[in-house]
This record gives structure tokens, sequence and C-alpha cells, in this order.
């Protein structure tokens, strides 16, 4: 039976419905994907660990290696939390459950969520499925890999500033960071806990709402969630007619830009105006110029702190020492990876005495300019449209050397995530026989229109989405 | 020259909320280690702080209570620093926003009422428990390892900071009883040192008497009871005085009070300054209570300590209205003498005979205390003491023991009294010399012949009679 | 922005992260890279603005006091490297 299910092209959407109709029973779909990983994962690396048994009366789901799962080692890809096996369910794991959902298993990240490229993570990278020499994008290229080859149906990432939309750009699917408080985030592993969000990754658009309308409201364990204002809708209309769309002027401005992801992205933009959508140009002038300084002071800052909590005393990797003291440090050394103990560092030095108002403070501040430019770019706009990754996926190593080169991998991710709106990646193209992502912006809580939109796209494009390397 | 103390107070009140500050695990004393924990209060990966709602209107409560203005907008805040019995590695705190602000408090005094001002009142999360074991004195530097119970870690604490507006050992005392009374009363916390749910720092400094600068102040920590935080200030403050009096500079420092030699030893510098990177805690949002909570909370405060000790330091001395009311007595005698007793027998009686025998004030019917006082000279000792241990009891009536009359017979006493008269002619001699205060020994030798059964007053009057006149 | 390798180190103390001679080298010429970078939001007179520190117009989110069940034991210890009589076991504080 599992050798009826083409899990490279198989939706979610069409899974559950085969599911449903007891075509395929939850165990054999699982099994199928099993399969496929025990295929191709070995290749891609998107997996840090699978689950053999099905446990549920649905279909199955891989969770970024952040996301709490009681009973199932979570490492957040860092030495320090190797063989942490938490004793609780995060909030979107116990969701998923309820829901029926099998896990998968859980994928690779970047250390702690802090990267563009997975590279950061302590227990290797994980590749593009168009082209294994390339990476799938970062923090959550495990997910966005194994979406695309076939090795989930659907998953979960965590978002602080691009972590969900910039690796679905890279892989070719798409992702969804959702409005700042409408996922718990009870049972993430923090890293910015003013910035982080858990969304979906999936094939489609309609995946990605279904899978949202499974995650998202108010949770009593998570102070700063709220119940969405409006249900989820799943979107249906191929038409866009009404919809006002707007392009930041000063994001298209920005040399990074590779020539074949703006000839895609704009090629795109002429085919929402053709589906009876409005299309304009919008400022956004401070977001673009001080939205990547402010991120890196404010995800730092928190992270410095969220971070303090690997101590060697109740959990994860100890290193011995003669006094408590040496302990810590020993084990924080030799526990953190490159990247983590830069954020902490960068964080700490922002946040110590005589530095705050400079830094953090001032940054802080600057997050208001964001908010308000953006808020004011919505009076005009339903949403606002750029390309997600200012570059296709790039080989290996290219930026590992250079921690500016990799921050600036989400200069266009972050001023929205600052914000705390909802972005959604969706496929537009292709550059060097890569995918190309298009990032569409909404207004807090505006998912809805970001659903309807991006449906709409991925409809008029029909862009066969399966990496042409594994196609049959 | 003469130097003035100068101390200002730092109190953390352990509130006794059913659960933590930030989960739902239970607070209570005497669980096994470790089992009143939750992912929240162990900080475990992804868990994240939900405040509690009852220690939020507390915070407001007592800020009320101390005369504090609420903010409208209080905001928590991180304390970044590493220990064992900090789970997170940050101690969540209200900081630059604290709930409650720009306090006063006026403490009733024997000469009239002291201002002291309360700078501010915060919520936070108290600490785990660590425990050194090993090494051969048993104290941290000798210790082997460290043993973690992370029970009491989250439990929700107020940090209330005084102006430095204390200028004696016994005004801190007075202020602290005063202060400890208000919270036990307005039922948000057993506020009692020995058990740690109330614990004082005092920063004291000194300086020349009726300047008012500000000299280099240290603080003292680790003190377990009023009378031991007198004692440390005093020796502090000594210490201090005496430093400038040779001519030296006082150091800021923090010193340890010693209980049990009534010294002061300096804590070990800590390595690098503190540096503790405060930030808005983001998992949190602001806490605005609205202007009818606030209005709601102050109608529902109970009238005051201080009031209480000023109202009834009108009738009696402020000293008894003092223990009266900071004992939590004073309703028990306001009753007992509205059922007819006289006031300032009612009050040694209640402070005295009841506290002594460790009656609960609570369980006494005021109509039959009134009884025993009003018959307390006239009923044998024994009589009244045994009255008092069960007047608590209940159904306790005082009318048996009133009808045990006393032995006030004279012609069944005066045997009694030649007798111990004739046993003790020196006294006799020295009281018909002048010393009259040998009355008193006399009574007591006849009150002990008769096991407690005389008349106190008739037994006087006997004595007094054969001294003066036998002559 | 330059950063000095002392600055490095007493930040690093701060952080309980005990680097090595080559980590302090690295992290010196980084941080300083990145500090210029970020410090481009002190460009802005910024003096009216009131600072966000969350994205959530959203305040007074409490919970009742009403207790929960603690975890058991066992859980609590689950991960523990060291542990001794339900405790958790480190290194001597002193
Ligand atoms: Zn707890």
């Amino acid at each position: 039976m599992s050798a009826a299910v083409d899990t490279l092209r198989l939706t979610a959407e069409d899974a559950l419905g085969l599911v449903e109709r007891r075509e395929v029973s939850p165990a054999e779909l699982h099994g199928a994907y099993l399969e496929a990983i025990g295929e191709r994962d070995g290749e891609l690396h998107c997996y840090l660990r699978t689950v053999a048994e099905a446990e549920g009366t649905s279909i199955p789901i891989a969770l970024k290696d952040v996301i709490s799962t009681r009973g199932v080692e979570t490492t957040a890809g860092s030495r320090i939390l190797s063989g942490y096996v938490p004793v609780f369910d995060s909030t979107v794991a116990a969701r998923c459950k309820a829901a029926g959902l099998t896990l998968l298993g859980k994928t690779n990240t970047d250390e702690f969520a802090m990267g563009s490229s997975t590279e950061n993570s302590a227990f290797g990278p994980s590749r593009n499925p168009w082209d294994p020499s390339r990476v799938p994008g970062g923090s959550g290229g495990g997910t966005a890999a194994a979406v695309s080859a076939g090795l989930a149906p659907w998953g979960l990432g965590s978002d602080t500033g691009g972590s969900i939309k910039q690796p679905s750009a890279l892989c070719g699917n798409v992702g969804l960071r959702p409005t700042y408080g409408t996922v718990s985030r009870y049972g993430i592993v923090a890293f910015a806990s003013s910035l982080d969000q858990v969304g979906p990754v999936a094939k489609t658009v309609r995946d990605v709402a279904l899978l949202y309308r499974i995650i998202a409201g108010r949770d009593a364990a998570d102070s700063t969630t709220v119940e969405l204002p409006s249900a989820v809708e799943l979107p249906s209309a191929e038409r866009l007619e009404g919809l006002r769309v707007g392009v930041p002027r000063q994001a298209m401005a920005l040399e990074a830009i590779e020539p074949g992801v703006r000839a895609a992205f704009e090629a795109a933009l002429e085919l929402v105006e053709e589906l009876g959508a409005e299309v304009g140009e919008c400022d956004l002038p401070l977001s673009f110029d001080y939205g990547l300084p402010c991120y890196y002071l404010i995800a730092p800052a928190e992270a410095s702190s969220n971070l303090a909590r690997y101590d060697g005393v109740r959990y994860g990797r100890r290193s011995e020492g003669e006094s408590y003291r040496e302990m810590v440090e020993g084990s924080r050394d030799e526990g953190f990876g490159d990247e983590p103990k830069r954020r902490i560092m960068l964080g700490t030095y922002a946040l110590s005495a005589g530095y705050y108002d400079a830094y953090y403070g001032q940054a802080q501040k600057v997050r208001t300019l964001i908010v308000r430019e953006h808020a004011s770019a919505f009076e005009k706009f339903d949403v606002l449209a750029t390309p997600t990754s200012p570059t296709v996926a790039f080989p290996l190593g290219d930026r590992t050397a250079d921690p500016l080169a990799m921050y600036a991998c989400d200069l266009l991710t972050i001023p929205s995530c600052v914000a705390g709106l909802p972005g959604l990646n969706v496929p537009c193209g292709f550059s060097e026989g890569l995918p190309v992502g298009l990032q569409l912006i909404g207004p807090q809580f505006g998912e809805n229109a970001l659903f309807r939109a991006g449906h709409a796209l991925e409809r008029a494009l029909g862009l066969d989405l399966v990496p042409a390397r594994l196609r049959a | 020259m003469t130097w003035e103390p100068v101390i200002g107070l730092e109190i953390h009140v352990q509130l006794k909320t059913r659960t933590k500050m930030f989960c739902r695990c239970p607070v209570g004393f005497g669980a096994a280690e470790n089992t009143q924990t939750c992912p929240v209060c162990l900080g475990f990966p992804g868990a994240l702080p939900v405040p509690n709602s009852t220690a939020i209107e507390w915070v407001v409560r007592l800020g009320l209570a101390l005369g504090c203005e609420i903010a409208p907008r209080a905001v928590f805040a991180r304390k970044n620093y590493f220990y064992p019995d900090l789970p997170k590695g940050y101690q969540i705190s209200q900081y630059d926003l604290p709930s409650c602000i720009n306090g006063r408090v006026l403490v009733p005094l024997p000469n009239g009422d002291h201002a002291v001002g309360i700078v501010r009142a915060h919520l936070e999360e108290d600490a785990a428990k660590n425990v050194h074991v090993g090494g051969r004195t048993g104290r941290i530097g000798g210790a082997d390892y460290t043993l973690v119970d992370y029970n009491r870690g989250g439990t929700p604490l107020v940090e209330i900071v005084t102006a430095p507006d204390i200028h004696s050992a016994e005004e801190a005392k007075r202020f602290l009883q005063l202060l400890r009374q208000t919270i036990v009363e307005l039922g948000i916390s057993d506020a009692e040192m020995e058990k740690g749910t109330l614990r004082v720092d005092a920063n004291v400094s000194v300086r020349p008497e009726g300047s008012d600068e500000l000299r280099t102040r240290c603080e003292i920590k680790n003190m377990n009871s009023f009378t031991h935080i007198a004692r440390g200030i005093e020796a502090e403050v000594e210490r201090q005085v005496a430093v400038w009096e040779s001519g030296g500079e006082v150091e800021q420092h923090t010193y340890d009070f010693d209980v049990a030699t009534g010294t002061l030893t300096p804590r070990r510098a800590k390595e690098e300054a503190d540096d503790y990177r405060y930030f808005p805690e983001p998992d949190l949002l602001p806490v605005e209570p609205s202007a009818a909570l606030v209005e709601q909370l102050r109608a529902g405060l109970p009238e005051l300590p201080a009031e209480r000790i000023r109202r009834v330091g009108e009738t009696l001395d402020h000293e008894r209205a003092l223990v009266l009311v900071t004992g939590g007595l004073d309703a028990l005698w306001r009753d007992t003498v509205a059922a007819g007793a006289e006031a300032v027998a009612a009050s040694n009686v209640i402070a005295n005979q009841l506290v002594g025998a460790g009656v609960d004030p609570g369980g006494v019917d005021p109509a039959e205390l009134a009884k025993l006082v009003e018959a307390r000279e006239r009923i044998p000792r024994q009589a009244f003491d045994e009255a008092i241990a069960r007047v608590a009891e209940p159904g306790f009536s005082a009318a048996p023991y009133l009808a045990r009359e006393a032995v006030s017979d004279a012609a069944a006493l005066e045997p009694i009294v030649d007798a111990i008269l004739a046993a003790n002619p020196a006294q006799v001699e020295q009281y018909r010399g002048g010393k009259e205060g040998l009355l008193g020994f006399f009574v007591g030798k006849v009150m002990k012949e008769t096991k407690g059964q005389a008349d106190a007053r008739a037994v006087n009057e006997l004595v007094r009679t054969k001294l003066n006149v036998d002559v | 922005m330059a950063i000095t390798a002392e600055q490095v180190l007493h930040v690093a103390r701060l952080a309980r992260l005990d680097l090595t001679d080559d980590e302090v080298e690295r992290l010196t010429g980084e941080l300083g890279a990145i500090l210029d970078a970020v410090s481009k939001v002190s460009e802005l007179d910024l003096s009216d603005v009131p600072p966000t520190s969350h994205p959530l117009d959203l305040v007074n989110v409490w919970a009742d006091d009403a207790p929960h069940d603690s975890l058991p034991l066992e859980d609590v210890l689950r991960n523990a490297p060291a542990s001794e009589r339900g405790l958790f076991r480190v290194p001597p504080t002193g």
C-alpha cells in the first residue's frame, strides 16, 4: 500500500483525504515517509532523529528540533542539549497530537535557531534537495528540505528573523511566520522571546492554512498569546480583485537582491496584477535601513538571557569542575557552538552597564518606528510583497567565515518580524534552476489575506515544486 | 561629637498565596525536596511564566496600606546572574517600573509619630534552596558539594525598600513590628523571621548629629529576629563611629550578623562588580491595574495597626498600646473593656497573663474575661491562673472560678501572719526601720503558706496593720 | 566601534563562557565588526519615541491562584547530570 503513496507530490490535504477515506492507514502513511527518509535523508540530513511508531489517527508531521516533545530527545541543534529528553510536550506538539498527527521525527536546525543555513547545527548541516551542494536555508532548513524532498507532508518551524520564510524560499515550499502572539511558544526552546513564533511549512498555501488552524490560538501557558480575532479561512478564490499589494521601494532598491531573484519576483508581481490585484509602491525607509541593526541588538540581548539556563545543573551537558563556577563555565564553553557564543557575547555586551541605553534601549525605540511605519503602509495596502531572500540557495561554506554576510540573508524578512507581523513565503519561480520565494507581509492578524493572495498566486503560477533531480 | 545613625531597610516578604509567582506549583513547607516543581520553576527549556493574579492584587493591597502610589503600569524585568538556586539564570523582578512607589508610614513612637518613607514595594520570585554538604565546617566555603531543592524557587516575594529615614536601632525595631503586624493583618503573609517568610537587610551609615550629609553605608544581612536586627544595627553603628573617630574612612561593604557572637563578619568580595543586565521580561506583559480595582482594594483595607496604636494610646500609655496592637491583642482588649473591665488592668492581663499562658486571643469571650479581670485580686491566685489558661476554651464560664472565694477571714489568717513575722525578726526590724518595700516579702510568704487561697488584699491589710501597730 | 580583548573577557565572565585565547582573539574582531554595523541605531534621535518591548498591545494577563499538579520526582530528575536523594547535585559554590 505504501508503495502507492508518492510522498514527493502528496499534499497534506490529499494525505488527510486518503486517511479519512481509509484508503491508507496512519501507520502506512507514516511508514511511507519513513521509507522515503531511509532512501534520501542520508544525503540531505533533514532529520536529527525519527520516530518509528505512528502514534495518532491522522497524517504524519515533522517538528523542528526546538519544539519540545515529551519522551523524544530535543536538542535545538546544540551539543549542550545532546541527550535532553523533555518530560513535557510543547503546546504546539500537544495540539498536533490532539489533532491525531503522528510525529515523524525532529528536524535539523541551526544551533538554537541561530543561523540562515543550518550550517550552525552541532550535528552537521542539512542539504538542499534541489542541489545537495547548497544550503537549504535556516535556521529551519531541516523542516523545509524535508517537505520539499517528500520526507514529510508538512512540518513546524520557528521563526525569529526569517527561520521559516527563508528556508521555504530556498527549498521551494510555503512557509508561514504567524502574527506574534497567535501561536504558543510554550515548550519552544527560546531564542529571542519577543520575536520567536512557531509556524507551518508545507507544499501548498492551503496546507499551511490547515496546519495553522491546528496550532493557533490562545494558550494559558503562554501569557503572550491571544485568541485569533477571526477564524482561519481555507483559501479557494483564484482571482485577486480588490486586493491592494504594496511593494516597499526601499526593499527593491537593495543591491543585495540577485538579478535572477528580482526577475522572478517582478514576473510574479505582474501575474498578481493580471489576477486583478492593484499593485503600488510604498515606503518603509527606516525599516530597511535600521531593521537589521535593530534586530541584531534585540535578538542577541534576549538570547543571552534565554541561554543562561544552560548551566549543567538540571539537564544537558555538564563538564566536570572543581567548583560550581568552573563547572558552569566549562559546560557552556564546551556545549555552545560559535554562533550562540557570538550572540551571547553580543547580547551580554548590549545589556551591560553603560551600554543599555545606546544599544538595547535605542533598538527598542527603533522597533517602535518600524511598527509605526508598517502600520501606516497598511493604511493603503492589504498586503506587502518583496522577495523573501535576496539570493537563491548558496553553496555550503560560502558564508560561514563571515557572520555579517550570513546575517544579511535575512535583510528582507527581518523588518516585519521586528514589527510582529505575519509573513508568508510563496514560491514564485526559479533562478539558475533553484527556487525563488516571494514574501507576502500582512497586517497584525492578517493571515487570511496572506492565504488568499498566496493561494491565487500559487494556482496561477502552477510551478512544479518537486526538485528536478528527484522527479521520477 | 555626637553621631546620628542613618538607616534604611530592605524587607522581603514571602506571600502566602496558594501557588508560586509564575507557575501553579503549590507553595508550602514540609513537602519532600523537589516535589513542588514543574518545567517553569525548574527552568526547563521552553517553559514560560504566567503571573499569579492574587500576588498582583496583594502587592497593591500592601502598597495601599503603606501609603504608596500604585503604578498605572508596572513591568517585570529580568535580573541576570548565575547561581544554582536560580534555575533560569535570571530572576524575574519588577525593576524600574515597580507596582508601588512613594509611600509613607507613620510609626507611632512614645514622643509622637515618626515618618518613614517607602521608596518602593515590588514583586519578584524567590530563589530555590542550596544545601551545602560536607566539608569541615559545613559552611559554604568548606563544602564538598551543593544540593539544590527547587521547592521554594518561584515563591512570590514582595520587596519593600524604605528611605534612610530611621535613626536608631530602636526605631528600626518599632517600624518593623508595625510593618509586620500590618502584613499579617492584611492576610498576605505569615511574616515570620524564623521561618524566613520575613527577611530584613539594613543599610547603615552614620553622620554628625545635625548634618544632612549621607556618608558611605554598609549593608548588614542574615539577621533573623527583630532583636538581632537591633543588635546588628547597634554593632555596625558603633563600628562606623569608631572608624570615623579614629580618623579612618568607612568603606562600603556587606556584613553578616553572627547571632551567636553578636559580631559582624564581612562577606567575601565578588570577583566582578554586580552587572545584572536588567531588561524588560519579554515573556510577560505589563501590569496595569485599573483605577476601579485599586479603589476596590483600597476600600477593602482594614483599619491599620498604626491608626489603632494611636487610638488605643488615647486610653493607655504608648507602650501598652504598642504591645497590644503589634501583638494583635487590641481587639480583645477593646471588647473586654467594653464588657466592663478597667482599661489598664485588662491590658495587663491580656498582654501578660494571657500571652504568657499561650492563649489564642481569638477564642476568648470578652465578657467572661472581663469578669476575671475584675475579680483578679479577689479570687485565689491559683483560681485566676487556672481560669486564664482555659479562658479560650469553647463555652468557658468564669463563674466557677469566681465562686472560689479567697480566705479573707482575719481569724484564719492571723495565726499564719503572726508565725511568719516571728520567724523573720530581721526583716521585721528592717521594715520598721523604714524599708517598707519588704511588705511584699511578708505577703508572699503568707500567700505561699496558704497555697494561694488567701485574699491578697486582706493579707496585705493584715500584715501592714501588724507591722505598724505591734511596736 | 572597537571592542577591546579586555572587554571581551569581561563580557565572557559575565556570560560564564570560559573562552580560549583563540576565541577571545577571534571574537574581539567579529564583535567589533558587528557592533560597528549595529551602532547605526544610535544615529537616530529618538528622545521622544517610546520603546517597544513587545509587538502585542496586551496587558494584565494573569492566572488564578489555583494549584496544578507538580512533576513527579522521576521527571524532575530525569535529565539531571547528577543528583542525590531527590536533589540536584553540583560542585561546591564556594
Ligand atoms: Zn512550578
